[in-house]
């Protein structure tokens, strides 16, 4: 009997631990915005973090961006073929990037890249007291540390994403034309005629900064709620990765869901 | 890293994501299609559109002369109403022909105008009178064995599976009123003005 009473009770104990993280995780997003106006007033704290999270991404991203586009002009040929419509390739590429690769791809790198660094920076700041000792100097770290990384992580994802769509629709037209030999004009007309700005491209953009506030946030959170030591900074670090990953994914089915969903 | 340093390098990342969208929309989605030159529209109506989208060109002789800017069902005719967003500068006669076509054999379907030979031209807001529906495969396909059947029926034995009438694939589009009924349009041998009588009624 008693066993199943601390059953029930765990149960009870897991379900409130879950409510008051979303809220804690709340009140953390709502705090950030708060004290947004840092942002504006002092904008070279957000341009050093969109250099450190963005320009340092770069590389990592543009070679992804490329192979993926080399595997799916080369899967989307052999698939196409078989209906004796390669000249679809093309269209095939640019909307499976612009709608869902490009952005999905683009925040699991992003959550590897730069989403583990802000979590084990802050962390270890924390770990090391430097937290306590600005406020201690009555500088608020919220303000002072993570606004700028937030905006920075904000700013940098889109861009990232669409340098993603763009090498990876360059790499498909490189296997599908170069090497296989699809008719260029062909490939692109298709991609033109099929590929709307406003459903597919602006929406891709939504999707890439809606991944980039979660992603951003993520990492934050973990880092200011990691416990201050090093198991804690490293499992912090290893839940940024797979929180934003799952949200990321989850995310991704409820936006394609309600934009292309009619 | 020195303060101008990092800002070249952000400035480069951000023009990057710049060029990286602006190659989206122009090169891979359809921004360069987009013309902001003014338009006037037409309406067509059609007992059977396809698969025609929104968005869809309308073309003469190959050119691209406007767009499909909606489709409506009209509950009276139960015919689709299509409205054509014109380019200005393309005027078309008042006898004109529209028919919906299919680049290739799978491709996307658009909309092809048949110059007709009248004075006038067509106005905003005007209904194009002659229309061709989009041929639809499975239709061609029943007619085709229907009439094979029909040859085999009547050279053996029983009319107990009567074959109907195949549909013409040209049919009158709207039961309105002033068609002209003398000048026929260029292409129309096979194509019937509203104003004569249906080929299934009566």
């Amino acid at each position: 009997m008693s066993a199943l009473v601390s059953l029930v009770s765990r149960l009870g104990a897991w379900v409130i631990g879950c409510i008051s993280a979303t809220g804690l995780f709340a009140r953390f997003f709502v705090q950030l915005l708060a004290r947004s106006g840092i942002a504006l007033r002092r904008p070279r704290l957000v341009s050093q973090q969109v250099h450190f999270i963005g320009n340092y991404s770069l590389l990592i991203i543009t070679v992804s961006g490329l192979f993926v586009g080399f595997v799916l002009g080369l899967q989307g040929y052999y698939t196409l073929r078989r209906y004796g419509s390669e000249e679809a390739l093309g269209l095939l590429v640019a909307l499976s990037l612009v709608r869902e690769l490009g952005p999905v791809v683009t925040a699991l790198l992003f959550a590897g890249r730069a989403g583990t660094s802000l979590t084990a920076e802050i962390g270890l700041m924390k770990a090391g007291e430097q937290l306590a000792a600005m406020e201690v100097m009555a500088v608020d770290p919220l303000r002072r540390v993570l606004v700028p990384r937030l905006w920075g992580g904000i700013i940098a994802m889109p861009i990232l994403a669409a340098v993603f769509s763009m090498v990876g629709i360059i790499g498909g037209w490189f296997v599908g034309v170069q090497m296989i030999g699809v008719d260029a004009g062909a490939f692109w007309s298709q991609m033109q005629s099929g590929v709307d700005v406003w459903n597919d491209i602006a929406n891709g953009v939504i999707k890439s900064v809606v991944f980039g506030i979660t992603v951003t946030l993520v990492a934050l959170y973990e880092g200011w709620h990691a416990r201050p030591t090093p198991e804690g900074v490293s499992r912090a670090t290893t839940r940024t990765v797979v929180v934003s990953s799952l949200a990321v994914l989850g995310l991704d089915f409820l936006l394609t869901a309600l934009m292309f969903g009619n | 890293m020195s303060r101008s340093k990092t800002d070249f390098w952000v400035g480069l990342f951000v023009l990057l994501g710049a060029a990286a969208l602006v190659f989206l929309a122009l090169r891979a989605g359809n921004l360069s299609t987009f013309s902001f030159a003014p338009t006037y529209s037409l309406t067509a109506n059609f007992n059977n559109i396809g698969g025609l989208k929104a968005g869809a060109p309308v073309k003469s002789a190959g050119v691209t002369v406007g767009r499909v800017a909606r489709i409506d069902f009209d509950n009276t005719l139960f015919q689709a109403v299509v409205t054509l967003n014109m380019d200005q500068s393309r005027q078309f006669p008042t006898d004109s022909s529209v028919s919906i076509l299919t680049s290739g054999l799978l491709g996307e379907q658009y909309l092809g105008i048949d110059p007709g030979g009248e004075e006038k031209d067509l106005a905003d807001g005007e209904r194009i009178q002659y229309t061709q529906s989009a041929v639809v495969l499975e239709n061609l396909i029943s007619q085709f064995l229907y009439s094979s059947a029909d040859k085999q029926g009547t050279a053996s034995s029983g009319d107990d599976a009567p074959a109907p009438p195949a549909e013409p694939a040209m049919t009158p589009s709207g039961q309105g009123t002033g068609a002209p009924a003398s000048s026929a349009p260029a292409s129309g041998a096979a194509q019937t003005p509203s104003e004569t009588t249906p080929p299934q009624s009566k």
